[in-house]
């Protein structure tokens, strides 16, 4: 088998095993690079020579014992609004143009520890706020199935690199969405763990409440044992839940014999497109197929969605971007006449139109007066929305849905009318709202020849049943095509 | 007929506490470091970095409001409250708006008005800011983060008090509350205690209350009382004008003796407070609680009724000594060591006090320990050492709390217990004063202090006064 065409378990079971070498796989994920990273622009921030020397230092502690897990001597990639002690780490704004955070990420501490050579920082939409790469400030990313699409976003460069080769696993974040839309826009498979499981600490906040960090995979094994890497209680994070179980491997066995499966009626109605409807129900059906018992049910609240999630991710946002302002790191406007005009510059030039709208949007639902009729009420809706989820596990072990209501859209097109951009978040933010873990996995293509994703969405802390039922359905589904293969 | 005014107060009320580590990270709160060497990721605000709670503010906080008579709050939240300014890396501070840690509190404080309460409005939890340092050389300004983060209480009262009066007494009370506590050393000079006056005036009578003014940067009682009693006439001569007095906050100058406006109410900001997502909501159990309570210490009234009761000092000397924990520490402990309260109590209320006052200091400022002063007071007892030599000592324990023993070893100060060389001294002192000696035996008693003191000068100091003044008397005898 090509060194690329493995998946990053079976790539570090064969470095394990010395059928090659970290080094070896270093190379052949900068050689994939060479040859279509000027094209599809996964990458901010590419560390050649370091990615080298990092292979050769865990190659030895490989060799040495030193390292025993999953994913030891693996290139990995990083979204890059994750810290990285001396590498430069932007979250794709001019604002952080220059800046090299002092310390690293807890997740990203947690995988070099496990021996992932780390490769570099992949592109996003700027402070993760946008669902297809395009609001970069350095440039988009492209879909690797078709250069004329997205590959989806905020976290497009991790999925597209992983599509493409250039790398064997990614992290992301999902603060709405944007670890498995843009999964499913380039069909890989890319998950959301319950709120708590992975630190935050390190990870640029957009939405606090909401954002969570999750791996960008071939498939779901690899996703499992990602996840039992980067999973952690940690101190340095106050929202960080204590979890008793996280040897998610272990949870790979192929049976949904009995399994309760629903699916929310809401979710395929108008909007939809039709050849997700379709490829989305043939996995519903498959995994009827194996035993799985599944029914249609009514959510409830998914219309308040929409409107509740981007009242508090903005909210959130216009606090957590305050830090940005010149003083103390990034980008500084130069022809400031004193500290306000200063301040005015330096964030009208170093943030995006995208990162603006939210940032007005959040102070506008924060000021007096305003507070209670939106924030307030946002989060009531939020907490309904959990009560609605909590009803439907009652019932069921897993939700299945779409990830997205239509596959990657052509490049250019989405910035223009960013409340149909925001409304295709529909199937994937109310799982932030509930704090809950879902999953993205392909399920086949559309006419046009792009990837579909199927979302499966468990209850709080029960990701070993969702990664159960994905991979079961993954096993069913057989081989996904790879990108770049013949029809 | 000239008009009567009341003053109507409220005092918000700062305390940093007295925590060795800051209010959400690791770092140091120790005064006086090189500038940001006592900051991380978290406290200068680095992109991806958050804030975790230190128990030990919430401790100190409970235990202010329990102190206070508060209801503490079973399920607090942090807010963060948004301006851009750049002592803080945030551009938000987190404090609590929405649920603070403790309310509904009072202190019972006394005037020569007699007894009152103050109410206690809230006790929230806040982080302090950093410094900016403006640097005239280089026409910039510099910013050091080592405060940044340094956990900090605001007490909030009620409009409850009416004069300086009122306002010093509840300030003295807050403040020997929290130090009794150990919760804060709450210095006004050094920053470590702060209060901004909320002001108002309003015909005598009048049920209604005033527009009221903030007054800030005041920075010593002294400072309070002149700026409330300048801010009231203020208000006044505008009412009596027919004018109208601004809601705003104003910057006492105390060199210049009076205020100017700062901020009025117009272009006061909208801080678009919201709960902090990053710091989950504390809940106190009940058990928790109990617990906190019976850990309570032993206040100044309980501790008053003790002293009486245990030591048999002066009333006096028990309003002194109770008047400050550290100093109320230093007597207990001595008094453990040496079992001579009388004894302990006069070194307080004489040398001790008579020092601090020398050199303008607070009893919190006493450095000697309770071991040396036990140490001192044995050897006075041994009359190893005379009362002269022992205020010696005990100045240079006050300055640098040197081990006495060692001191008098030392320097020689040890009185001479060789009877033989005293008697010796002794007689050369009467043959060397005939005239004394002649006055003596003519009946003035005064004569024999002199010759005392001539012996203990020629003794240089080291002998026992009482022993020479027998053995003069002795040797007199016709």
């Amino acid at each position: 088998m090509k060194l690329t065409d493995m998946t990053a378990v079976e790539l570090a079971a064969a470095i394990r095993e010395k059928k090659t070498t970290a080094v070896a796989a270093a190379q052949a994920v900068l050689d994939v690079m060479e040859e279509k990273e000027k094209r599809l622009n996964c990458y901010v921030t590419l560390d050649r020579e370091g990615t080298l020397e990092r292979a050769q230092e865990i190659q030895k502690k490989i060799d040495s014992g030193k390292i025993d897990s999953p994913l030891a001597g693996v290139p990995v990639a990083l979204k890059d609004n994750l810290c990285t002690r001396g590498m430069r780490t932007t979250c794709a704004s001019r604002i952080l143009g220059n800046f090299v955070p002092p310390y690293s990420a807890e997740a990203v501490v947690r995988l070099e520890t496990a021996g992932a050579v780390i490769v570099g920082k992949t592109n996003m939409d700027e402070f993760a706020m946008g669902s297809t790469t395009e609001t970069s400030a350095y440039g988009p990313t492209k879909n690797p199935w078709n250069e004329a699409h997205v590959p989806g976003g905020s976290s497009g460069g991790s999925a597209a690199a992983v599509a493409a080769g250039e790398c064997f696993l990614a992290l992301g974040s999902d603060t709405g969405g944007s670890i498995r839309q843009p999964a499913s826009f380039c069909g890989v498979v890319g998950m959301k763990p319950t709120y708590g499981t992975v630190s935050r600490y390190g990870l640029i906040a957009y939405g606090s409440s909401l954002d969570q960090i999750g791996p960008l995979c071939r498939d779901v094994t690899d996703c499992a044992a990602a996840l039992e890497i980067i999973a952690s209680y940690d101190d340095k994070d106050s929202t960080s839940a204590e979890r008793k179980d996280i040897r998610f491997r272990e949870a790979l066995a192929d049976d949904v014999k009995g399994m309760r499966i629903g699916i929310p009626r809401d979710y395929f109605r108008e909007g939809l497109s039709p050849d997700v409807k379709k490829r989305v129900l043939e996995a519903a059906q498959l995994l009827a197929q194996k035993g799985a018992v599944v029914e249609e049910f009514d959510l409830r609240l998914v219309e308040y969605a929409i409107p509740a999630y981007y009242t508090i991710a903005a909210a959130e946002a216009s606090s957590n971007l305050e830090r940005f302002d010149g003083i103390k790191y990034g980008y500084q406007a130069q022809d400031a006449q004193g500290l306000h005009d200063m301040y005015r510059k330096t964030r009208s030039q170093g943030f995006g139109p995208e990162v603006k709208r939210r940032i007005m949007l959040g102070s506008f639902v924060l000021s007096s007066g305003y507070y209670d009729a939106y924030y307030l009420k946002a989060l009531r809706v939020k907490a309904l929305i959990k009560k609605a989820f909590d009803d439907a596990f009652a019932k069921y072990d897993v939700i299945l849905a779409p990830v997205a209501p239509t596959t990657a859209p052509e490049l250019g097109k989405s910035l223009q009318e960013p409340i149909k951009m925001y409304l295709g978040d529909i199937y994937t933010i109310s799982v932030n709202l509930a704090g809950l873990p879902a999953i993205s996995v392909p399920c086949g293509f559309d006419s046009l020849g792009l990837p579909v994703g199927l979302q499966l969405i468990g209850d709080g802390f029960a990701e070993k049943k969702l990664l159960r039922a994905a991979f079961s359905y993954e096993q069913a589904r057989g081989p996904f095509k790879k990108c770049g293969e013949a029809q | 007929m000239e008009r009567q005014y009341e003053t109507v107060i409220g005092l918000e009320v700062h305390v940093e506490l007295a925590t060795k580590t800051k209010i959400f990270c690791g770092c140091s709160t120790a005064f006086g470091g090189e500038p940001n060497t006592h900051t991380c990721p978290v406290c200068t605000g680095m992109p991806g970095t958050l804030p975790v709670l230190n128990k030990q503010v919430l401790e100190h906080a409970v235990s202010v409001g329990l102190a206070t008579n508060c209801e503490i709050t079973r399920y607090c939240k942090f807010d963060r409250k948004n301006y851009f300014y750049p002592d803080n890396p945030q551009n938000y501070q987190i404090s609590q708006l929405y649920l603070p840690i403790c309310r509904n509190g009072y202190v019972e404080i006394e005037t020569e008005e007699g007894r009152k309460k103050v109410g206690i409005h809230e006790i929230h939890m806040e982080e302090d800011a950093g410094k900016l340092i403006h640097d005239e050389w280089e026409d910039c300004t510099l910013i050091d983060y080592n405060r940044s983060g340094v956990p900090l209480i605001e007490i909030v009262s009620e409009p409850d008090m009416r004069s300086a009066q009122e306002v010093i007494a509840y300030l003295e009370k807050l403040r020997l509350l929290i130090q009794y506590l150990g919760a804060s050393d709450c210095k006004l000079q050094e920053g470590s205690m702060r209060a901004d006056v909320n002001l108002s005036v309003r015909e005598s009578g009048s049920g209604k209350l005033g527009i009221r003014t903030e007054m800030k940067n005041l920075n010593s009682f002294k400072a309070i009382t002149r700026a409330i009693a300048g801010e009231r006439q203020r208000q006044i001569d505008l009412l009596e004008a027919g004018e109208q007095v601004v809601q705003e906050t104003r910057r006492w100058d105390d060199a210049k003796g009076c205020s100017y406006a700062m901020r009025s109410k117009e272009d006061a900001q909208d801080y678009r407070y919201f709960p902090d997502p990053d710091l989950p909501p504390v809940r106190i159990s009940e058990k928790w609680l109990a617990k906190k309570k019976a850990a309570l210490p032993e206040f100044r009234s309980q501790k008053i009724l003790r002293y009486e009761e245990e030591y048999g000092i002066p009333a006096y000397d028990i309003d002194m000594i109770t008047g400050s924990k550290h100093l109320a520490d230093i007597f207990e402990e001595t008094v453990a060591l040496c079992g001579e309260p009388k004894k302990v109590s006069n070194w307080i209320m004489g040398e001790t006090m008579r020092l601090l006052k020398e050199q303008g200091k607070d009893p919190e400022d006493i450095i000697f320990s309770p071991a040396h002063l036990a140490e001192l007071i044995a050897m006075t007892d041994a009359k190893e050492i005379n009362g002269t030599v022992a205020k010696e000592v005990f100045a240079a324990m006050f300055d640098q709390n040197v081990d006495p023993r060692r001191y008098v070893e030392e320097k020689g100060l040890k009185t001479v217990s060789d009877t033989g060389a005293l008697q010796k001294t002794v007689k050369e002192v009467i043959a060397a004063n005939p005239r004394s000696v002649a006055d003596y035996h003519g009946g003035k008693e005064k004569a024999i202090g002199f010759l005392v003191g001539q012996t203990m000068k020629a003794m240089k100091g080291k002998a026992d006064p009482a022993l020479v003044n027998q053995m003069l008397r002795e040797m007199l005898q016709p």
